[in-house]
């Protein structure tokens, strides 16, 4: 295992196209072990493509993805995962007919470290009430709120017991108090020493949680570096505001 | 293991109290009687089979009758060299490796495509059996002469639907049937759960084709002759679907409870109103999509509660 501060991820030259759109250009960037990691940029900038690569849900055309060391390019979606690598989906995604309880133990079940179905529904139940949905623990996914069905993401990519999470635009959509609990349950992740990717709009939490941040525009890393650096960096506003507004 | 079986070593003991009463009717039936259970068990055990890869995953198959009609095959070329219970071994493991062809190659395939493609599959295996038959083997049908009686053969159809339906429960309550549901539900989140979600499909389908192989072979020891025609009839295909869908093929005993019925239902029809079976058959499953969408079982269940509910008000009050 990786030690504080040593390269987790290490991206090299990823290149992704659909037919004539390049949607990942000759990206590079390292991820270091304990950090949170913002991968920010306008919508359509290719941070979910990447994601999507990294999970090997796409087929990179050119590029190198290292974990650990070890190349992720050729796995299948379930190896990575297996390697410890975990992700929640920008379209939220639970398991409509499972109970939360179920949808929970489903990490669990095939995550990193695969364990009974007994065994899982038992710490199934102790991530439920870190995210606090134990009164909700028997109810089905369909019927939790659109809230509620991301912390049960979060908790199932957290019983897999990752290294590494991809927070896919998992702050989105959160009110002011929804989202202090957020900040405060990212933390605690990252403290129990879970390696965290959160790609974002919110820049608010961008702020307060992300160490080192790559922005993203139109496939291509355009900034990199601390979160205050990368914001108040032209270009960055540039391609968040176009160039007029950013210059007035 | 232990742990199920400590929690519900009531239901198996009546389960085998049930077994051991079936397994004594024939010695105190008549053969009509026989004949009634014999064809229960069969679609008990296919209906299930169904259920227990299409019913969890979601993939619609329409090709029991594929398999069913490769048992039958199976059996009637292996009864020649082997005895009869090696030759219904061979029966499932010709099924399941089918299976296991086809499935690698088509399960990439979802919704309606499926569902066509695994109607196409018996049409174009029965097909291929009929040139090769005509072609090489130059004749157009089998004999099968054994002297297994139909007690033998309900025997063996009992045990097979029990093992079926016992085996599909044991899988839901293991890993391997959270990853069938967890791929019904969605499957891309299956695949981003660590599941090997191709290895599930191809060897659940696999597993649940050599039932319905078997089935085939074991009710091929009630023929005397067959063809491809007869071997491969949509019918079952068909039937099956309505029986596990009536059941509620999200229980693994809800198939067998819906071919109770359509059984029962299929041989008073058929003998009263011969030529009006395809049409009960499809009102049957226009009344199942309409009003039981989840079958008979989730009707008992939700009865069951409110009866409950009735109860405990009572004892309140």
């Amino acid at each position: 295992m990786a030690g504080p501060g040593e390269i987790l991820l290490s991206i090299r030259g990823l290149r992704k196209a659909f037919g004539g759109l390049v949607a990942v250009r000759d990206l590079s960037f390292d991820i270091p072990q304990g950090r949170i990691f913002g991968l920010i940029g306008p919508n359509g900038s290719g941070k979910t493509t990447v994601l999507n690569l990294v999970t090997a849900e796409l087929t990179p055309d050119a590029g190198s993805i290292l974990f650990r060391g070890k190349e992720m390019i050729g796995l299948q979606s379930f190896q990575v995962c297996r390697s410890g690598i975990a992700r929640t989906f920008q379209l939220v995604r639970v398991l409509p007919h499972m109970t939360t309880r179920e949808n929970v133990m489903l990490g669990r079940l095939f995550g990193c470290d695969p364990t009974s179905p007994g065994q899982a529904a038992h710490e199934a139940d102790a991530l439920i009430e870190r995210v606090g949905l134990s009164r909700y623990a028997g109810m089905f996914g369909a019927q939790l709120t659109y809230i509620d069905q991301k912390r049960v993401e979060l908790a199932r990519a957290l019983a897999m017991r990752p290294q590494l999470l991809l927070l896919d635009e998992w702050l989105a959509g959160l009110n002011p108090t929804e989202l202090k609990i957020g900040i405060g349950l990212i933390r605690q992740i990252q403290a129990q020493g879970i390696t965290i990717v959160m790609v974002e709009h919110v820049m608010e939490a961008i702020r307060a949680l992300c160490d080192h941040v790559v922005v993203m525009n139109a496939g291509e890393k355009i900034a990199e570096g601390s979160s205050e650096a990368v914001l108040s960096d032209a270009k960055v506003m540039d391609a968040y505001l176009g160039a007029d507004d950013a210059a007035a | 293991m232990l742990e199920l079986l400590q929690s519900h070593w009531r239901i198996g003991a009546l389960m085998a109290l049930g077994a051991f009463i079936l397994a004594l009717v024939p010695f105190y039936s008549s053969s009509y009687v026989i004949s009634i259970f014999i064809v229960l068990y069969a679609n008990i055990a296919l209906a299930t089979a169904w259920a227990f890869f299409s019913g969890t995953t979601r993939y619609i198959s329409l090709a029991t009758a594929a398999f069913f009609g490769v048992g039958i095959y199976a059996l009637a070329i292996f009864h020649v060299y082997v005895p009869v219970p090696l030759a219904l071994l061979a029966a499932a493991i010709v099924g399941f490796l089918v299976a296991l062809v086809v499935g690698l190659s088509t399960l990439r395939l979802r919704g309606v495509y499926f569902v066509v493609f695994t109607f196409g599959l018996t049409e174009l295996i029965h097909q291929v059996l009929n040139w090769w038959e005509i072609k090489i083997n130059k004749t157009v049908s089998r004999y099968i002469f054994t002297d297994v009686s139909n007690v033998s053969i309900y025997e063996t159809l009992l045990a097979v639907a029990l093992i079926t339906i016992v085996g599909s429960w044991f899988v839901s309550k293991i890993r391997l049937g959270f990853a069938l549901r967890a791929i019904g539900e969605d499957e891309t989140v299956a695949r981003h759960t660590g599941v090997n979600t191709t290895r599930v499909k191809v060897v659940c389908f696999a597993l649940s084709a050599s039932v319905m192989a078997l089935v085939g072979a074991v009710l091929a020891l009630r023929y005397s002759y067959i063809d491809a025609t007869i071997a491969f009839n949509n019918t079952w295909s068909f039937q099956v679907l309505i029986a596990a869908l009536l059941g509620g093929a999200g229980r693994a005993w809800g198939p067998a409870i819906g071919a109770i019925p359509l059984v029962l239902l299929s041989d008073f029809l058929a003998g009263t109103f011969p030529h009006h079976f395809g049409i009960a058959l499809g009102l049957c499953f226009v009344v199942i999509v309409y009003f039981l969408p989840g079958g008979l079982t989730r009707l008992l269940e939700r009865l069951y509660h409110a009866w409950w509910a009735e109860q405990t008000k009572v004892r309140t009050h």
